[in-house]
């Protein structure tokens, strides 16, 4: 999606971001960027949040109008959870002992069904593209 | 909003995680994210009241028969579709914080009446009859090749004049 927007920005049609993932949209490098420090899922405000979301919707234009240089980020004034506000990171892609035996089971069995299905599509469609 | 007190930094790295993550799975290829130090930079081309907003999604449709067995199975093509044929929209393939949250809000990453707001107040001047659809890819190359030079078109044929894009 940041690829994207580099793009369309210089197919000359000026862009903004809103996202959660900081990281991979500020490596990529992208005009303007609205981070909104929540979970994946919701970026634009919680769910049924109006008001929330009216206003990171509008951070977004207040970018698009007064952004002066690229790679400006704006981070939305609001947070996912008062009581436990880092559960939620922890929680995500967690590895730790208590799961890695599952995550390498889980990889081993996604390989074996990807290469099934790999051998069945080379098998009957000998034509088609990697 | 109180305040709260750290000794590291809280942003999550999803770079990072996400390379842990599948390495834990036997994937020891890391991804290799794209990653710049500059950025293209286009100016308003008029006052923002006059503009036509167009919304980019990483959302996408499936198809009825859908079946889904691993990741290259899933539709990742770009698409245009109009902004009242959201309901079907479907999030269960992509990867988000499915613990945590839901997405049955559409307004919390396809935020197209909020916008309207936005119209309403004069803020901006329209919202595109049509959305966009560009996936997530592996490949850097689909995205910059095929992908966004269809949206972009579709952006033209709608007179779009800024876009918003959100990445679920």
């Amino acid at each position: 999606m940041s690829l994207g927007a580099r793009q369309i920005e210089e197919a000359g049609i000026p862009t903004v971001v809103i996202g959660s993932a900081r990281d991979i949209v500020e490596e990529c490098g992208v005009p303007r960027f609205v981070f909104v420090d929540f979970p994946l899922g919701n970026p634009c405000g919680k769910p049924d949040e109006v008001a929330m979301q009216h206003s990171i919707v509008g951070l977004a234009l207040d970018s698009l109008e007064k952004a002066f240089a690229p790679r400006t980020t704006v981070q939305a004034p609001v947070r996912w959870d008062d009581v436990d506000p880092d559960g939620w990171r922890e929680r995500f892609m967690h590895v730790g002992d208590d799961n890695r035996q599952l995550l390498a089971d889980a990889g081993a069995e996604r390989k074996r069904l990807q290469e099934e299905i790999r051998q069945r599509d080379t098998s009957t469609e000998p034509d088609r593209e990697g | 909003m109180t305040e709260t007190k750290r000794t590291h930094r809280s942003h999550v790295s999803y770079i990072d995680k996400s390379r842990e993550f599948y390495a834990a799975h036997g994937y020891e290829q890391p991804y290799h994210w794209a990653a710049h130090d500059d950025a293209p930079f286009t100016a308003l081309p008029k006052p923002l009241f006059e503009c036509k907003v167009g919304v980019v999604t990483t959302s996408y449709f499936l198809p009825d028969d859908f079946v889904y067995r691993v990741p290259s199975d899933l539709p990742r093509l770009p698409y245009v579709a109009s902004r009242h044929d959201t309901a079907r929209l479907d999030n269960q393939y992509l990867s988000w914080a499915k613990d945590e949250t839901h997405t049955r809000d559409r307004e919390s990453y396809l935020p197209l009446a909020r916008l309207d707001e936005y119209v309403t107040q004069g803020r901006i001047g329209a919202v595109s009859d049509r959305f966009y659809g560009l996936p997530t890819q592996f490949s850097h190359r689909q995205t910059q090749r095929r992908d966004t030079p269809r949206v972009l078109e579709w952006m033209k044929e709608d007179e779009v004049d800024v876009a918003l894009l959100v990445p679920l």
